[in-house]
């Protein structure tokens, strides 16, 4: 057994710590390594196309990641407050929007985006004042943030349900017991105690969406995220350069997980 | 619709009345958790719920806290009706079984909780005072800036207490405060809420399951069962003259032997026992011919002697001894009764010499000692 283990993990961390490894390269090679060299990281981010990339990346997962936690946050709080039917639809739902693999949102939010569009753009266009050009909605940033945002929500949504679920139904019940309204027992007591777990799906989400290439890919119209820009750059062969990017994300991304997973775990402690 | 169903004696009964509820029902689903409650609470009371888990002790406190709506009735706080009104605007306050505090805040803030909600504004300065006082009722000086996670279970159950007291409810509702505490700690506690209650004059409602705790501190208990108050006294009242066997059962120990009445006559009643023999006893309800009925003696009620074999007494033979100090516990066999508990003073040994398994002794009591007892 601990020999299949081990060539799994072995399988799985390779490839990754390869192209760790190669992002030091002094070579141009992919092939051979021919001493360390950092020139990759300081090349990657002179290249302006990288860095429209990232930036791209950056506004689209720092939006959509707030927009999914505090929204997240909220569709949460309202779901642990009711009871029946209602909340077992809802929380059956969020879990299948989990679940559907990437390039089903991907696809389908292309085509209803499209289809909306198609039948909006002539309204707007009607009911527009003459003289100027009316705006043409269409596939872009805008519609990559709602994707990643709705595709998101549902993760903030099961993170902070289980903080919520977690917590002593006593605390909420005290506070009222001690004069505080529902809305001052919400601020005073319920939002200092999930707030771990709202950050934790902020950074989980921000991560989620740094990463995404296949909803991306569908929806991102014309824009390029850095996933897009290191897919596309890769049919020209793999480059250092690549592996750089590859490893600074990675780096990023690991630092992310680890702060949500800390989160996670200190709150959880705190409330008990 | 006044119908008090408490006893006589109650040096407090003349207060005024805090709270009451009044044919009170509440259903969750198909369970009848709380049925029909009526149940006065005066000022300054000590009184306690006394019953087995899921017999509506807790329900009875949730509604009056606010925290559950009656099915029916009506509660009342100062004489109005609240059934509706929310846990936060009621002046009654509730430490909770496992303490609720806030882990989030530092002790200080748990306790100035109450006091921070207060409109307009209290000043800051005001509040500091209040809780250092607080603290210093529940013998935790200095302790303001602790974090809760960094106290003991006696300190937590403190700080819910200091928590609760320093808003002056009008009632404090205690559910189960003393339960996840060990025992010698739990017993400290009792005297400090009892020391506590009697230096503030508040009225506090405990419910518990313990009956030692519910003597041992309660002016009033209110004996629960099903859903259904079955009895309100005081601690002696329920000892001494209780209702119905699960009232004798419940508040301290007792030896019950089942019977039918065979007749009544003056202050006795004559049972003859399912076992076959006849004994006399008090009833304390009334009771009819042909009713069945457990009779109940205490165990210190129950007198042994070495010699004797008039009337009255009854042969036993001696099963187990423990002593207990100041008292002996004999477990003691009748051939007809079967197996009964007595509990005897030193003295009877000293007069008579030890009484060892296996030695044949005659049991007594006087026969208004015997409770003749409905059966339910």
């Amino acid at each position: 057994m601990r020999v299949y283990a081990t060539l799994v993990y072995l399988f799985l961390y390779i490839p990754i710590g390869v192209i760790a490894l190669f992002s030091f390269n002094a070579g141009r090679h992919a092939s051979q390594l021919q001493g360390f060299s950092i020139k990759w990281y300081g090349k990657a981010l002179n290249n302006p196309f990288v860095m429209d990339a990232l930036e791209t990346s950056l506004i689209v997962a720092l939006v959509s990641a707030t927009f999914a936690s505090v929204f997240g946050a909220m569709a949460a709080v309202a779901l642990h407050g009711i009871k029946g039917p209602v909340r077992t639809i809802f929380d059956g739902l969020i879990y299948v929007a989990v679940m559907i693999p990437g390039i089903v949102i991907g696809i389908a939010t292309l085509i209803g985006l499209v289809t909306l569009f198609d039948q909006l753009n002539p309204m707007i266009a009607a009911i527009w004042p003459g003289g100027f050009e009316p705006p043409k909605l269409q596939m872009g940033m805008l519609s990559l943030i709602a994707a990643h945002t709705m595709f998101l929500m549902a993760l903030c949504i099961i993170i902070v349900r289980a903080r919520l679920s977690g917590m002593d139904r006593s605390l909420t019940e005290a506070s009222a017991d001690l004069y505080a309204t529902p809305m001052a027992t919400f601020r005073q007591v319920t939002l200092p105690l999930i707030f771990p777990a709202i950050v934790a799906g902020f950074l989980l989400s921000f991560t989620f969406s740094f990463d995404d290439f296949i909803i991306a890919f569908f929806v991102a119209g014309s824009e390029t995220t850095l996933p897009i820009y290191v897919f596309s750059s890769i049919r020209r062969g793999v480059t250092p350069e690549i592996n750089a990017i590859g490893t600074m994300v990675l780096g990023v991304s690991l630092v992310l997980l680890v702060t949500a997973q800390i989160l996670l775990r200190r709150g959880e402690k705190k409330s008990r | 619709m006044s119908k008090s169903a408490y006893a006589t004696t109650d040096e407090k009964r003349d207060r005024n009345i805090v709270a009451e509820l009044r044919r009170v029902t509440k259903r969750f689903g198909d369970v009848l958790a709380a049925d029909h409650l009526d149940l006065q609470i005066r000022e300054g009371e000590f009184l306690s719920f006394l019953g087995p888990s899921g017999c509506g002790k807790t329900t009875a406190l949730r509604m009056l806290a606010g925290f559950e709506v009656p099915t029916e009735g009506d509660v009342l706080l100062d004489g109005e009706i609240v059934n509706r009104l929310e846990a936060h605007r009621r002046p009654v306050n509730m430490v909770f079984q496992h303490y609720a505090l806030f882990p989030h805040l530092t002790v200080a803030q748990n306790i100035g909780y109450g006091l921070k909600q207060v409109r307009p504004r209290l000043p800051r300065s005001e509040i500091a005072e209040k809780v250092s006082k607080a603290l210093e009722l529940v013998r935790l000086p200095g302790f303001e800036n602790r974090r809760i996670w960094e106290m003991s279970g006696g300190q937590q159950q403190r700080v819910a207490l200091a928590r609760a007291i320093i808003n002056e409810p009008k009632m404090l509702l205690l559910d189960e405060p003393l339960a996840a505490l060990d025992r010698k700690l739990r017993k400290e506690m009792q005297i400090e809420l009892q020391n506590i209650q009697r230096s503030l004059g508040i009225t506090f409602i405990l419910v518990t399951h313990d009956q030692e705790e519910a003597l041992s501190m309660s002016d009033r208990i209110c004996i629960m069962r099903d859903g259904r108050i079955v009895q309100v006294g005081s601690p002696q009242d329920l000892y001494d003259r209780p209702m119905n066997r699960y009232v004798a059962d419940f508040v301290g120990t007792s030896n019950f032997f089942d019977g039918r009445v065979t007749s009544v006559s003056g202050d006795l009643a004559e049972v003859t026992l399912d076992a076959g023999l006849t004994l006399s006893g008090r009833p304390i309800d009334k009771v009819s011919a042909g009713q069945a009925v457990s009779i109940s003696v205490r165990p210190e009620q129950v007198h042994l002697t070495r010699t004797g074999g008039g009337e009255g007494q009854l042969p036993v033979t001696v099963h187990n001894r423990i002593f207990l100090g100041e008292h002996t516990e004999y477990l003691v066999i009748h051939e007809t009764l079967g197996e009964f508990l007595v509990l005897a003073p030193r003295q009877s040994e000293l007069n008579e010499g030890p009484f060892n398994t296996g030695d044949v002794l005659q049991a007594s009591w006087d026969a208004g000692a015997a409770l003749v007892l409905d059966r339910n």
